[in-house]
């Protein structure tokens, strides 16, 4: 009874009650420990790779001498435990270690390309939002008949696609044979490095420099692997949808609302979405956080210079310490977003709270 | 529905299968599958679904037979034919190989996969997701802890780096695609055992002197197996995805096994000219991962008519 108590005064005052912080701080601490979990994942990843870290840095012509001095230096002499102390601390510090391919820190290699993947999933999401939330509320209207099927099969067809043979084959048919869209990478090959970076997004640094030509130039190629790796994005938060509004059209408020007169469209758009929106959040970052995953595939097809582009690269050349640096940056976006869309929907949605 | 179809059906076998007063368990059990084969059968999605698996499973058994050429010989000559060539009705690749021979030999390659998978990642799951559930106490909360830290990583990019780390192939892909897709079996069968765990007969078995370990195996897993069979045929077309990705990076089956994922790479050079090298075996993909989306589907529909319909 208390607990019900506290949860109406919270409501009443509008302010969040001791529960909430509570449970924010258990999230938390799930947090910590999900980033803890990930890096010795990683951790043990580095070490029971067929690669003899040493060697790959002094070369397999070295002297005995020389081999143990570079172990020392690399701290592989110290136990285990040991050593997975000082790489929480190396990564917590935003020391990930060297890339052998460029040879400069992985981190700041990450932090160049970065923003070129952001720019592509934020891109795929929002045709996710766009197309898939009306698609899912249709769906879910004309339950059973043609359009869900439509919209159903269309749904399975995303979830069924490789994304990369989507992606080629786009290439094939809007690049190769219509010419509608421009090629791979980010921009056409004059423009490269024209743009003075600001925020990293082409689409974004051309507008502000007032550029129209270079930004209709990064659109045109930016459409074709966003659609590619939006379409799993549209497949997901449409069946999502579709399931939530299912829920809710079968509630009594929405027969009340179509009792006292209201319009079908004011029922379906305005009552009913508006409560699906709140576990939509959660959706939305979810599939957020899968784009940014996805697009290792998107990227490889499109040699889009993201970090999917840079951690496939990186495996080719065995260069572990940038594969695992991209994985736990991969990693904590997703952990990140997971701990968002919780948050966000905790303060959305009162009864959370 | 069940009355209907009691009252109208013929004696004898069907008779026995429809029963509502079945005499044993085993009867009760095949009432229950007969009963949920009617309505997936009446589903005609899902029966394509089901045919394309069976079609998948009876080219990778008699490949070697129906398929026109060897898969791996080489004939320079040939290279790169279009589709509907002479003795290549698929064409060929760069290296002359006959891409339909290919393809049909590649079928059991992704069965192979697919069964490596289903045959590791759902046990280690159900024995995490039982052990947890029946446990109780710190071993329950340690296990869960563990399930959800793993069910938040990225799972592709984590696979990656486990094939990177441990060396390419079809054997490591698999390793890595399992050890990073048992955490929804484990939240599963968690669910179902804490479920049984209260029931009287388990309680009788307790009584009657059977140990943790036999009670877990004996009893509880296989009243979780169903629910994770369904889970394991909606995820595998997921599991192919990633098969044939991790194929297309180059860290999966090595050249020159014919794996759709490596054709497709393969095929990649010669995209604008030769379109037909990358899109068959992409279209092989395509195919039997619908199949499997088409027939998970349906069994969802079956078995949670809350979330299909």
């Amino acid at each position: 009874m208390t607990s019900l108590d506290t949860t109406k005064a919270g409501r009443g005052t509008g302010s969040l009650s001791p529960l909430f912080f509570k449970r924010v701080l258990k999230l938390v601490s799930t947090i910590a420990a999900t980033f803890l979990g990930l890096l010795f994942v990683t951790f043990v990843i580095g070490r029971v790779m067929p690669i003899d870290p040493v060697l790959a840095v002094v070369g397999d012509k070295a002297s005995k001498e020389v081999y143990e001095a570079a172990r020392v230096a690399m701290g592989l002499d110290q136990p285990l435990y040991v050593q997975f102390g000082v790489y929480i601390r190396d990564v917590l510090s935003g020391d990930l270690g060297n890339s052998l391919l460029t040879s400069r820190p992985v981190a700041e290699d990450i932090a160049r390309v970065f923003p070129a993947t952001l720019e592509l999933a934020t891109i795929a999401t929002i045709f996710g939002v766009v197309f898939g939330i009306p698609m899912g509320v249709v769906a879910a209207v004309h339950r059973g008949r043609w359009p869900d099927q439509v919209i159903r099969v269309a749904g399975l067809f995303g979830y069924s696609m490789p994304v990369f043979w989507l992606g080629l084959i786009g290439l094939l048919v809007f690049y190769g044979i219509l010419g509608w869209v421009g090629g791979p990478g980010r921009l056409d090959i004059f423009y490269e490095d024209t743009v003075p970076q600001v925020t990293g997004a082409i689409l974004i640094d051309s507008l502000l420099a007032g550029d129209l030509e270079i930004f209709n130039n990064a659109l045109s190629h930016i459409i074709l692997p966003a659609s590619v790796l939006g379409y799993y994005s549209i497949a997901y938060i449409s069946r999502m949808t579709r399931s939530f509004m299912l829920e809710q059209l079968s509630q009594e408020y929405v027969t009340t609302a179509r009792v006292k007169g209201l319009s079908e469209t004011r029922v379906i758009w305005g009552h009913a979405l508006g409560n699906v929106m709140v576990p939509l959040i959660t959706v939305i970052a979810l599939s957020y956080a899968q784009l940014l995953e996805g697009s290792v595939l998107t990227e490889t097809v499109f040699a889009w210079p993201g970090l999917g582009f840079y951690i496939t690269n990186a495996l080719l050349s065995a260069d572990m310490a940038a594969v695992l640096g991209g994985t736990i940056v991969v990693g904590s976006v997703f952990v990140g977003l997971n701990l968002l869309s919780d948050l966000l929907y905790r303060l959305v949605d009162p009864r959370a709270r | 529905m069940t009355a209907k179809t009691v009252q109208t059906c013929e004696p004898g076998l069907k008779a026995w299968l429809t029963t509502d007063t079945p005499r044993s368990r085993g009867q009760a059990r095949m009432v229950q599958f007969y009963l949920g084969w009617l309505s997936l059968s009446r589903n005609p999605l899902a029966m394509i679904g089901l045919a394309i698996l069976l079609a998948l499973i009876v080219i990778s058994a008699i490949a070697p037979w129906i398929s026109p050429h060897d898969p791996l010989q080489q004939t320079l000559a040939n290279r790169l034919l279009p589709p509907g060539s002479p003795g290549h009705l698929l064409g060929t690749d760069e290296l002359g190989r006959d891409i339909l021979s290919r393809l049909l030999h590649g079928a059991s390659i992704t069965l192979y996969i697919v069964t490596l998978v289903a045959a590791t990642a759902p046990v280690l799951g159900l024995v995490v997701g039982t052990l947890a559930g029946y446990a109780g106490g710190w071993i329950d909360t340690v296990l869960m802890r563990l399930t959800d830290i793993f069910l938040a990583f990225p799972r592709l990019v984590l696979a990656l780096a486990f094939v990177a780390a441990l060396g390419p192939g079809i054997e490591n892909a698999v390793l890595a695609i399992a050890i990073t897709s048992w955490p929804p079996y484990a939240r599963l069968a968690r669910a179902e055992t804490l479920t049984i765990r209260n029931q009287d007969f388990i309680s009788a078995i307790r009584l009657q002197g059977a140990s943790p370990a036999r009670i877990i195996a004996g009893h509880v897993v296989p009243l979780c197996l169903s629910s994770v069979i369904v889970r394991v045929t909606l995820d595998m077309a997921g599991i192919i995805l990633t098969a044939a990705g991790l194929g297309f990076l180059g860290l999966g089956a090595q050249p020159p096994i014919p794996e759709w994922g490596a054709m497709i790479s393969a095929g990649r050079k010669f995209l604008l000219d030769q379109w037909w090298v990358a899109t068959m075996p992409g279209l092989a993909i395509f195919v039997v991962s619908l199949g499997f989306n088409l027939l998970g589907d349906g069994l969802r529909d079956i078995l949670d008519p809350r979330s299909g319909q």
